[in-house]
């Protein structure tokens, strides 16, 4: 009995979902102790209504974002910090090819379907931009993504003219409301349904393997025969074109375009679900589910520090320091460091057992 | 035959975009000359004004120019500007600190900046653009924290090194034929001293030769015997304080904190240093070409708003495509450079 405790407590505590699972744990359970009602969902005006739903179904943009940044993390080792700006000019192209060109619309001026395939298409477009930069220039991702980062969002106010653009049809809100009569919120199946396709993708095909070879070695891949540019470039791509379909989902809450605030520090957010599912920013493997817990926890997060009365920009401050101490455990020499004092301290154990 | 050499050696392709560099700000500036001559851009004050509005701008771009020499970012300092902004505001306005006082604090908040930034980027080994991205989100938050509403600088003192004017010996003639002096604020000097005395380190001291050495090949320097932790540190705390000392002259132009401001900025450094010929990768660039980059950057936004029917968002559009275009540039340099040497 006391050999098998510890093997279980450390096959636990070596799983890559251990951290990620943990952190979730604690922010939820602060919740329940603030908020005993926390998990009561019930049914009001036949959607499904209660805390958790709300925090679910806010997590879904952060979802989408983060599987696409796990993807762009593994494969060059840095983050795509455009995300936010390129889900605003998903949302600008969208809304701005519904209302036809006008501030506000009550009826669609061009077919729904055509609008979010030219979102799709030009975030896909501002991806490959980044894509190309990293993977065929080699510039290191943040300084290549930190051009549309800044850019992004005066190109989203070009396509809306500087407005807000709103699109006020019943049609175009099932995106971000409910479909008909369903009680949960679309946003949480267009998130599930994205992470399980890119999740199937990566898995039946070589191409999560490949993404996690170039990333802990390019050179070796490239030798080993896998086009490392191309793979780059294609994480970049997807990274864009799931940024768009946040965008769309975003806009589609508010039903209008707003080029200053959609995904607005939602990069910030998106990093740290990365950090925080267990994935080393330096490229490498990675686990789409770590993520994926990781995005709900900082969506968990962001809910209690509203509740505390913390504002819209002030959470950067936490969500930094929250950064910092992830990434300084992830560190090599804080490993490191760690490692020689359990040793130390093992050490000294026996010289007390023998003396 | 011998003097033919060196000549050669020096005039490598570094030196080339420095070139290219100045070429085009003199370009950029004669177009504007010649464009918009009747809404006054041939005036010699035209063109100090590009040094008073783009003081903080140099002095910043100089501390990016010594990180990035070594290899690494910074993408704090547009948040580092807004907090210290605001924290002046709030020390002169709403606590009645002396103006002495609240320079000191700008100096401070951007020492602090560089030491923890540079301590976990340094000592804990941890990639430059996740510390300093941490440092950017936190910088807007705390600005945020210390207020959401716009403090505007009354306090006299302050106002009176904002508006004190100096004077040179040239100048232009209004249409009624009186002489108007040329003027600089007191910004432009500490830019230019600061500027210089950078330069100097850069391409004298012995700090300033382990920069690039360091940038040039890490594991090198480290096998020369530099200590490459604690110089890069001290690059990192360098360009947190140089950050800070921005800050403040880019408050002495706004006289005022909001959280919003130089939202951006730090994209604005970058290109001044990387259209000056730093390398992304590190071991290349000079100050001298940052403050021809940090022009360019002036001459786009005040082409952009002497031409008058552009949105603001225009600068930074223009910049970024500038950006791109130094940045495929240097690929492509690096790339002859490789082919020479095979």
């Amino acid at each position: 009995m006391a050999e098998t405790k510890p093997s279980v407590w450390k096959k636990i505590t070596s799983n890559r979902l251990f951290l990620p699972v943990v952190c979730l744990l604690v922010v939820l359970l602060i919740n329940v102790i603030r908020t005993p009602a926390f998990f009561q969902i019930s049914i009001r005006n036949g959607v499904l209504y209660g805390y958790i739903v709300d925090v679910v179904n806010r997590a879904s943009e952060l979802v989408i974002l983060a599987v696409g940044m796990t993807l762009v993390t593994a494969a060059s080792g840095g983050q795509d910090i455009s995300v936010g700006a390129v889900m605003a000019v998903a949302a600008a192209v969208c809304c701005q090819i519904l209302s036809g060109g006008k501030v506000t619309t009550s009826a669609f001026q061009n077919p729904l379907l055509l609008a979010i395939v030219a979102a799709l298409a030009a975030s896909a477009l501002c991806g490959a931009f980044n894509g190309f930069l990293v993977a065929r220039l080699k510039i290191q991702p943040m300084v290549a993504t930190l051009i549309l980062f800044t850019a992004g969002r005066g190109i989203a106010q070009l396509v809306t003219q500087g407005q807000i653009t709103y699109v006020r049809v019943g049609t175009y809100q099932v995106i971000g409301g409910y479909i008909a009569s369903c009680p949960i919120p679309t946003p949480i199946f267009i998130a599930i349904g994205t992470a399980l396709l890119v999740y199937l993708v990566l898995n039946k095909t070589a191409l999560g393997l490949s993404i996690e070879s170039v990333g802990i070695n390019g050179s070796a891949s490239r030798l080993v025969g896998l086009n490392s540019t191309m793979i780059q470039f294609l994480t970049y791509v997807l990274c864009g074109l799931l940024a768009g379909v946040a965008g769309i989902v975003a806009s589609s809450r508010i039903y209008s375009a707003d080029a200053n605030n959609i995904g607005l520090n939602l990069e910030m957010d998106a990093i740290l679900a990365v950090a925080l599912g267990g994935n080393f920013l330096g490229g490498g493997k990675f686990s789409l589910m770590g993520s994926v817990i990781g995005a709900f926890t900082i969506q968990a997060l962001t809910t209690t520090l509203y509740a505390m009365n913390v504002s819209g920009d002030q959470l950067p401050v936490y969500k930094a320091i929250a950064v910092v101490i992830i990434v300084t455990l992830q560190s090599p020499v804080f490993q490191e460091f760690l490692k020689a004092r359990k040793v130390r301290r093992r050490r000294t154990a026996e010289g007390g057992s023998c003396g | 035959m011998k003097q033919r050499r060196k000549e050669k050696r020096t005039f490598n392709g570094n030196t080339f975009l420095l070139v290219i560099t100045i070429g085009l700000f003199l370009a950029m500036y004669i177009a504007g000359m010649v464009v918009f001559s009747d809404k006054g851009f041939g005036k010699p004050q035209m063109f100090l004004n590009l040094l008073i509005s783009n003081a903080g701008l140099i002095v910043i771009g100089c501390g990016l120019t010594i990180v990035m020499v070594t290899g690494g970012i910074d993408i704090s300092v547009g948040s580092v500007i807004a907090l210290v902004c605001m924290v002046m505001a709030d020390l002169m306005e709403n606590k009645g600190v002396s103006p002495y006082a609240a320079v000191l604090a700008a100096l401070l908040i951007g020492l602090a900046f560089g030491v923890v930034q540079g301590f976990l980027i340094s000592y804990l080994n941890i990639q430059p653009f996740i510390v300093t991205l941490a440092g950017m989100f936190f910088g807007r938050g705390l600005t945020a924290v210390v207020s959401k509403e716009m403090i505007s600088i009354k306090n006299g003192l302050f106002q009176s090194w904002a508006k004190c004017r100096i004077y040179m010996p040239f100048g232009s003639y209004s249409n009624k034929g009186k002489f108007h002096p040329a003027y600089i604020y007191p910004t432009v000097v500490i830019a230019l001293v600061v500027l210089i005395l950078i330069i100097v380190m850069m391409k004298y001291s012995k700090f300033g030769r382990q920069l690039y050495a360091i940038g040039g090949n890490q594991q090198s320097a480290l096998m020369m015997g530099l200590n490459v932790k604690r110089t890069k540190f001290l690059a990192y705390v360098l360009d947190g304080f140089l950050a800070g000392l921005g800050s403040f002259l880019f408050c002495l132009n706004s006289l005022a904190g909001f959280v919003e401001q130089a939202k951006g900025f730090e994209m604005d450094a970058i290109s001044a240093s990387v259209i000056g010929g730093t390398l992304l990768t590190g071991g290349v660039g000079t100050p001298i070409g940052t403050f021809f980059g940090a022009l360019i950057k002036g001459t786009i936004s005040s082409l952009i708003t002497t031409q008058g029917t552009l949105s603001s968002w225009w600068v930074r559009i223009a910049l970024s495509v500038l950006l791109c275009f130094f940045i495929v540039l240097q690929s492509v340099f690096a790339a002859m450079k490789r082919k020479k040497h095979s």
